[in-house]
């Protein structure tokens, strides 16, 4: 997707914000076009936050320009507000009310219908939690309410931090589809993630992010395709010695643990042909490059507050 | 709905579905009137009662001077021996022409009070025998004083009290907890004025304090504490809503500057509190020292007092008006003023 095709609905250039002495954002540029699933992935700390907070307009960048739909969002621009709706990352209520009047309090903020409360809830499976309050739901459930509040008065572009955070796999595959409905209707979609199996399923595009810089963005395919890394082939231990695991056709490399043997492949057919022809196939799992390798390619394994 | 609308309806639920708050709003403050009311019921109004036995003409006239309560006994005996044990001040007893008058001396000015009236009684009856026109004729009659009865200014006391305190603790804690729960910050993101939220604040606030007023005059009447309005009481009705904006900007000021709710409660305790004690809450200002008098004229609780007052109990005319309504339309505007100056959607 390239910006010939779409007008873009988020311009963003060499934007800055420090704190002190941390850059917190040091320098991103990206343009996301209209209808475009974007995802910003990145370690703890690395200013994804921040980041989405200057785009939304509730963050003042320290040098830097953001165009979104085509207004600048700072200062406080009400006429882009009914435009765009936020999730942000720490979940956000009125306290002492329930779930529907959560959602009637933003829809009467919104100027829609209140019916749209109903509808909200049965979109992120809440109705039968509609009238519980606010501080009696699980982590889970309010991270879903304050979805359904970001997205009560069918916004353009949808700004969501880590909305599956904190989610079951049930409600994280039923926000995928609610997410992905949302993009066919033709809206934009910024969000961040730290599941990279889905930024790569769900994104058309993604940003990794780290220490406030961009280090990669493309496509999650196009990024796996360029980390060119070896397939990885593992089987059970002792299907097959070392040594005999070595001599195989196209093998690169053999490594083993207690449990199993993985072996380096660039030409996985050839290996797994030869594996078929010995009948060692016990336990067999075939891994290609990930997303995942990419992110930590570029960000480094090493742990970091 | 409108935004307003919705905002106001969601900040009434929040009022009222916290029973602390609830607490604080009606019942305590009312736990004061009740008290006070109770302990100063018959304070100064009070009439002494004395021991009586027989039925002649001093006695008679002793109860016609309304100033006495007679508790009659059937034994001169046994009205000393009340006396006698401190339960009563005094008595007397009239069998024939013999009036006899005992009383203790342990309160020497009940002790002059009573011997005044019961002497004053003897004579007129010993002139009214002689049956001749008396020739010094005293006019007497009450005069309006500006000493009230306690209710009459625990009442407007308590409710200038209990008014100030729903109007800057809700403005207060509303802020701070808005802004620390993010709910500021996410309501900035919807196409609303913040003079919207602010309205609906001011809106439910009056609203609360509006309740609050109807409250404790309702308990202030009843029979049993006595309140009495006068004609002019609804003079006080510009006095009491700008009193509420006036302590709804400190309740402001204080919610910018303090981060947790806590640190908010304290300091609005620490504006409220002294105010209250040297406003004429809960006791007259009038009888305070001269030097508190004039302390207490720089707080805004002592003019929605005295300008509450004026109008609710003591009759005065619309130009009593002038001074606290000049006064409190100053705090508004100069603290309100600054209150928005200071005002941040979120701690940075
Ligand atoms: N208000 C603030 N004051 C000071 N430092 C801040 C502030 N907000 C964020 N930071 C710092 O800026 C950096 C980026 O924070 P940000 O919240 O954008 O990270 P993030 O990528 O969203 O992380 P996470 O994955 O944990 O949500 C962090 O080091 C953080 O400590
Ligand atoms: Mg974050």
């Amino acid at each position: 997707m390239t910006d010939t095709e779409n007008p873009a609905a988020i311009v963003v250039e060499d934007v800055r914000k420090a704190y002190g002495d941390l850059n917190a954002v040091d320098g991103v540029s990206l343009t996301v076009a209209e209808g475009e699933f974007f995802g910003i992935l990145g370690p703890n700390g690395a200013g994804k936050t921040t980041t989405l907070e200057i785009i939304e307009g509730l963050r003042e960048p320290d040098s830097g320009s953001v165009r979104l739909l085509g207004e600048s969002p700072w200062p406080r621009n009400v006429a882009l507000l009914p435009r765009i709706g936020v999730q942000l990352q720490a979940t956000a209520f009125f306290e002492k009310l329930t779930a529907r009047e959560q959602l009637r309090t933003f829809a009467a903020l919104y100027r829609v219908s209140a019916d749209r409360a109903d509808e909200m809830l049965e979109l992120v499976g809440l109705t039968d939690k509609a009238d519980t309050r606010e501080d009696k739901l699980s982590g889970g459930q309010r991270q879903r309410l304050s979805i359904a509040c970001a997205l009560i008065h069918d916004p353009d572009v949808v700004f969501l931090d880590e909305p599956t955070a904190a989610l079951d796999p049930q409600a994280r595959r039923n926000l995928w589809d609610v997410l992905r409905a949302i993009q066919e209707r033709g809206k934009t979609i910024l969000y961040t993630t730290h599941y990279l199996d889905e930024a790569e399923i769900l994104c058309d595009r993604v940003a990794i992010m780290d220490r406030g810089r961009i280090l990669a963005m493309d496509a999650p395919a196009t990024l796996v395709r360029g980390l060119d890394a070896p397939t990885r082939v593992i089987l059970e231990r002792g299907s097959l010695s070392t040594v005999d695991a070595e001599e195989l056709p196209g093998a690169d490399d053999v490594t083993d643990d207690e449990l199993s043997l993985t072996i380096s492949t660039r030409k996985p057919a050839d290996v797994l042909s030869a594996l078929a022809e010995r009948r060692a196939l016990a336990g067999l799992q075939v891994r290609t490059a990930t997303l995942e390798d990419v992110f930590l390619d570029l960000t480094g394994r090493e742990y970091r507050a | 709905m409108t935004a307003f609308k919705s905002l106001a309806s969601a900040m009434v639920k929040i009022f009222y579905r916290d029973k602390a708050t609830l607490f604080f709003t009606f019942v305590f403050p009312l736990m004061f009137l009740v008290v006070f009311g109770l302990l100063f019921r018959d304070a100064g109004t009070s009439k002494t009662e004395i021991g009586v036995v027989g039925d002649g003409p001093v006695i008679v006239g002793l109860e016609q001077t309304g100033a006495l309560d007679l508790k009659r006994f059937d034994s001169v005996d046994e009205a000393v021996q009340q006396v006698r044990d401190g339960d009563l001040p005094a008595m007397v007893a009239q069998d024939g022409d013999d009036v006899t008058y005992r009383f203790a001396q342990s309160d020497q000015t009940q002790a002059g009070v009573l011997s005044g009236i019961v002497t004053g009684v003897v004579s007129h009856v010993n002139q009214a025998a002689t049956g001749e026109e008396p020739r010094y004729v005293l006019n007497a009659a009450n005069v309006e004083d500006s000493s009230l009865k306690p209710i009459q200014y625990i009442t407007p006391g308590i409710m200038s009290w209990g008014v100030a305190v729903t109007a800057v603790f809700g403005a207060a804690l509303t802020l701070v907890s808005w802004r620390k729960k993010q709910v500021l910050r996410r309501i900035r993101l919807a196409p609303v004025p913040a003079t919207t939220v602010l309205s609906a604040r001011v809106v439910v606030t009056v609203g609360v304090a509006i309740v609050q007023a109807l409250v404790f005059i309702g308990v202030g009447v009843l029979p049993l504490f006595g309140l009495r309005l006068t004609g002019t009481w609804w003079l006080a009705i510009p006095v009491f809503l700008l009193g509420i904006l006036a302590f709804f900007a400190i309740g402001m000021l204080v919610g910018a500057f303090c981060k947790t709710e806590e640190a908010a409660t304290g300091a609005a305790n620490i504006v409220v509190l002294p105010m209250a004690f040297l406003s004429g809450t809960f006791f007259p200002i009038d009888q305070a020292p001269s030097w508190m008098q004039s302390v207490s004229n720089v707080f805004p609780l002592r003019h929605m007092n005295d300008g509450i007052m004026d109008f609710l109990v003591r009759g005065q005319g619309p130009s009593a008006l002038v001074v606290p309504c000049l006064v409190l339309t100053g705090f508004v505007l100069v603290v309100g003023t600054i209150a928005a100056k200071v005002f941040q959607w979120e701690d940075d």
